[in-house]
């Protein structure tokens, strides 16, 4: 066994609801941010209420909050992914034309989404996994992706079949070109930029030679400040 | 006096013609109204062109109008939410045209079609597949994707109050596609858990303004599953 097998072996991946809370850190207060349906919804659960970070949902709600408790269900609120959840205080509810003009108009600080594949150049592809796909659903996908601010994707490293899903090229149908700004994986947190992947954290006892390995795109270490472009928007809400 | 409270389910669908573009309000089944759907089967026309988020749930409500072969395509963002059974079928053997719109692009189709404006320029879905076939231009840098308005013959609405102008407000999220839906089509007929007098309604509160709809029917059906 190789050093790079032997550090991907002993390196402890990121649950789901880790990956979530680890995205979650990173949101400053004061953002306007989407999460698209599936796994990015946890996000919510990660983001102390004192943190006051505003969470929209497609289906015409602002300010979502986390689920509600069984026994004080509201049966007309749901969130895009059609779980149950719950309205903060100041929240407020939108017809479908203005909750995605609000998206499309670049009014969102942050989306986070779930992908199949993202590419080195920030394209991603999250709705149909083959040009054949029978009755593929885009959802709120495409306006999500080509509307807001940032777009972050939250998505395991690799497929079921262990193939990496950040990729030179995207092989599977794009939902939007040039899009995506920053990827975490349940081992390593990236950023995309002009000259492809940078790795800005990799989970602990990983290697970037064992990530490479199991990456198809070029990999380097990040060396630009830490979000810069969120502390600059922090101090801008004030 | 204007009065635009129907009584019965017959006068609520009376004049649905077959190859209407009927647009169905609801996320899911959250502001979908079933009680009018269940009368469009009952009222029988066929041909239909459904406009609606999702293709349904089980064998109720929208996907009981599937099953019964009276619907040529449906136009619609997410085909597949939880349980499409019907729809699943249709599609397999081919009984069921299908256009999948994003659903930004779904709502603004809508809005535009209500309010005049045949066609309108966006960046969803610029260099994908669902922008095959589409008219492209630049502005200040950026590619945009011509889209047209998508009206409706007839759209089926849920409400939870409404008066006898047809002035309307929403529950929480069943708001969803509703109000656009309410503009966008010829002839506008709700389903209201709660009808009021006039004046009731806090002139602020009003989302949907009287002068969209035609028809109105009381269904205090209570409260919706979620599927």
């Amino acid at each position: 066994m190789n050093a790079d097998v032997k550090a991907l072996a002993a390196c402890k991946p990121l649950t789901r609801v880790e990956m979530a809370a680890r995205v979650a850190r990173d949101i400053p207060e004061g953002w306007y941010v989407n999460l698209g349906i599936g796994a990015p919804l946890q996000v919510v659960d990660h983001v102390p209420a004192e943190r006051e970070v505003i969470f929209h949902s497609e289906n015409g709600v602002l300010g979502m909050g986390p689920a509600p408790e069984p026994d004080n269900i509201n049966r007309w609120l749901i969130n895009a992914g059609k779980q149950y959840v719950t309205l903060r205080t100041g929240g407020s509810y939108l017809h479908h034309a203005d909750s995605f003009a609000l998206i499309r108009g670049g009014h969102l600080d942050l989306c986070v989404l779930g992908a199949f594949q993202v590419a080195e150049n920030g394209d991603i592809a999250n709705w149909a996994t083959s040009d054949n796909d029978n009755a593929p659903a885009v959802g709120g996908a495409m306006d999500l992706a080509a509307g807001t601010k940032r777009l972050w994707v939250l998505m395991e490293h690799l497929t079921k079949s262990g193939e990496s899903r950040l990729v030179g090229r995207c092989t599977y149908p794009l939902t939007a070109l040039g899009v995506v700004k920053r990827v975490y994986t349940n081992l390593a947190v990236l950023d995309v930029t002009a000259d492809g992947f940078a790795v800005r954290e990799m989970v602990n006892g990983l290697t970037l030679d064992a990530l490479q390995d199991v990456t198809d795109a070029p990999l380097r270490m990040a060396n630009e400040t830490l979000f810069p472009d969120a502390a600059q928007h922090a101090v801008m809400r004030r | 006096m204007i009065d635009k409270i129907v009584h019965t389910m017959a006068e609520a669908m009376d004049g649905i013609r077959d190859g209407s573009v009927v647009l169905i309000g609801g996320f899911g089944s959250i502001g979908q109204p079933n009680a009018l759907i269940d009368g469009l089967i009952e009222q029988g026309a066929k041909d239909l062109t459904v406009v609606t988020n999702n293709s349904g749930v089980g064998r109720v409500g929208l996907a009981r109008l599937l099953d019964t072969g009276r619907v040529r395509k449906i136009v619609c963002s997410f085909p597949r939410t939880a349980d499409p059974v019907v729809f699943e079928e249709l599609w397999r053997e081919g009984r069921i045209e299908l256009e999948v719109v994003p659903q930004g692009t779904m709502a603004e189709r809508m809005r535009a079609a209500g309010a005049g404006i045949p066609a309108f320029f966006t960046a969803t879905a610029v260099g994908t597949k669902l922008a095959e076939g589409k008219e492209q231009r630049e502005f200040s840098g950026r590619r945009y994707i011509l889209e047209e308005a998508l009206a409706g013959d007839v759209a089926l609405i849920e409400a939870w109050e409404a008066d006898r102008w047809g002035n309307l407000t929403y529950r929480s999220s069943a708001r969803n596609f509703n109000p656009v839906m309410a503009t966008a089509a010829k002839l506008i007929i709700v389903q209201a858990q709660h009808i009021v007098e006039l004046g009731a309604l806090d002139p602020e509160k009003i989302v949907t303004p009287g002068i969209y709809v035609n028809r109105v029917l009381h269904v205090p059906y209570g409260e919706p599953k979620v599927t």
